[in-house]
């Protein structure tokens, strides 16, 4: 009786649907809920991001550590003095200017009537000032993403890399310290003009001593990550750089 | 074993030998090879897809009946589909930082041959309690060799273990660098975990020729 049940056609349209429904109203209703809570972490991992590249972080011994969850707002109100977003010539202040989603303003760019939103995070620890610049650009698998903190000088004072699906164990390492903070005291400016930071195999200089050479040892058999985070570099940095010398001209 | 019966252990202890979802079944192979460059990701891995075989075969067991048999596979995806994506969301809103070191195997898990194939040689067949002592056997018996492998090639290929650099230094040279050893990059590269699944293979069936299929 049952075998007989479940192979007519109608009751296998009409499982297929009925679990197409239970299925679809679970997921939605999972999805709903527990949206605010995702959005927040998101949130709260921006903050962190952003303030672990100018060095306000837990960090120990070869670990990434962020500041913890329940601090993170506090902290980024304290450090970051001022978010800018620079459309063309004029910069204006906004505060959710972090929030901004670097994916969809560059598929926005694509249209040339459109003048993309960037924005600038100005920090300030122990007096000094640095420049906090989001980097968004491609690894070997899936995006990867960044921030860079400058001084005023054009040196590097710290990193902060991720990634969506690299390599574990290879292109992954883009987010552990060891290939972060290589960047330290890197210059992005030669001469005047932009150079960005180049992550190189075989540069021979693999504890990174010259700081002059704009460039980083790459990751192990992680070439095109590395290539990714080296065209990201050039890519997002490049187009903050007339802003920030009329910045420093002032 | 005590609390289970004779059959019910067997369940349980064959896929970790005898049995084994990747040496013997074959399943699971690809899996194995993209994510055991690092012992922490192999063990992660290991669980999760422990965690989804065992709930999922005692959802499809208990649907057995009145699953449609022409599209049971269909049926079979939606499940292991609906259970990733549920414990990927609650992840996501509760346990942030884990949710990010996951994320990359939330795919790998759901196109994982051993669950298919469980929820399709076992669960369809077999009561419910049944089936969760076969899904956390395979589980068990697919992570195993999954941390055998992510040891070997970690432990070869960047000279850490779990990220601690048990073999010392590379780059200041102390340790056994210091002797002049070097990591063995070719280990963190994807065809080294098949070499390593068959030298696995090999010793197991060198020491129980039961084992060897008739050619």
């Amino acid at each position: 009786m049952m075998e007989n049940r479940t192979e007519k056609n109608s009751y296998t349209i009409l499982f297929a649907i009925g679990m197409v429904l239970i299925v679809g109203a679970l997921l939605a209703y999972a999805s709903e809920t527990l949206k605010p809570k995702i959005t927040e972490n998101k949130r709260m991992e921006i903050q962190q991001n952003i303030l672990y590249a100018m060095g306000v972080n837990d960090n120990e011994e070869g670990s990434v550590n962020f500041i913890p969850t329940s601090e993170v707002g506090s902290m980024f109100s304290k450090y970051i003095k001022k978010q800018l977003v620079i459309q063309g010539d004029t910069a204006t202040e906004d505060d959710n200017a972090y929030l901004i989603d670097l994916k969809k303003e560059e598929a926005k760019a694509a249209d040339p009537n459109y003048t993309r939103k960037l924005p600038l995070f100005i920090g300030e620890k122990d007096g000094q000032t640095y420049y906090i610049i989001p980097m968004r650009g491609k690894g070997l698998w899936d995006a990867i993403w960044g921030y860079m903190a400058i001084d005023k000088d054009f040196i590097v004072d710290g990193v902060f890399f991720d990634h969506k699906g690299e390599t574990p164990g290879l292109g992954a390492n883009i987010n552990q310290r060891f290939f972060m903070d290589d960047f330290k005291g890197e210059k992005i400016m030669e001469d005047g003009a932009f150079t960005g930071i180049s992550v190189v195999k075989g540069n021979n200089d693999p504890t990174n001593e010259d700081k002059d050479d704009h460039e980083i040892d790459a990751l192990a058999g992680a070439t095109i990550t590395s290539n990714g985070v080296t065209a990201m570099i050039k890519k997002d940095v490049d187009m903050y750089i007339p802003f920030l010398k009329k910045l420093n001209n002032k | 074993m005590g609390l289970l019966s004779r059959k019910d252990s067997k369940l349980l202890l064959d896929p970790l030998a005898d049995n084994n979802p990747i040496t013997i079944q074959v399943l699971g192979i690809c899996s194995a090879l993209a994510i055991t460059a690092q012992l922490k990701a192999a063990i992660v891995m290991a669980i999760s897809v422990t965690a989804v075989v065992a709930i999922g075969n005692v959802v499809i067991s208990l649907m057995r009946n009145i699953i449609p048999p022409k599209i049971r596979i269909i049926v079979q995806l939606v499940v292991v589909a609906v259970l990733v994506i549920l414990v990927d969301l609650i992840l996501k809103a509760y346990s942030y930082q884990l949710s990010k070191t996951l994320s990359v195997f939330v795919g790998l898990i759901i196109t994982n041959c051993i669950i298919m194939g469980r929820f399709e040689a076992f669960a369809l067949a077999n009561g419910p309690w049944r089936s969760f002592l076969d899904g956390i056997g395979n589980g068990a018996g697919y992570g195993l060799i999954l941390v055998i492998v992510g040891f070997f090639r970690e432990l070869l290929g960047s000279g850490t273990l779990l990220g601690f650099k048990v073999l010392g230094d590379p780059i200041a040279k102390t340790g056994l660098y210091a002797l002049g050893y070097e990591n063995n990059g070719f280990m963190l590269l994807s065809p080294m975990a098949l070499i390593v699944v068959g030298i696995i293979i090999w010793v197991q069936r060198s020491r129980n020729r039961a084992l060897i299929e008739d050619h």
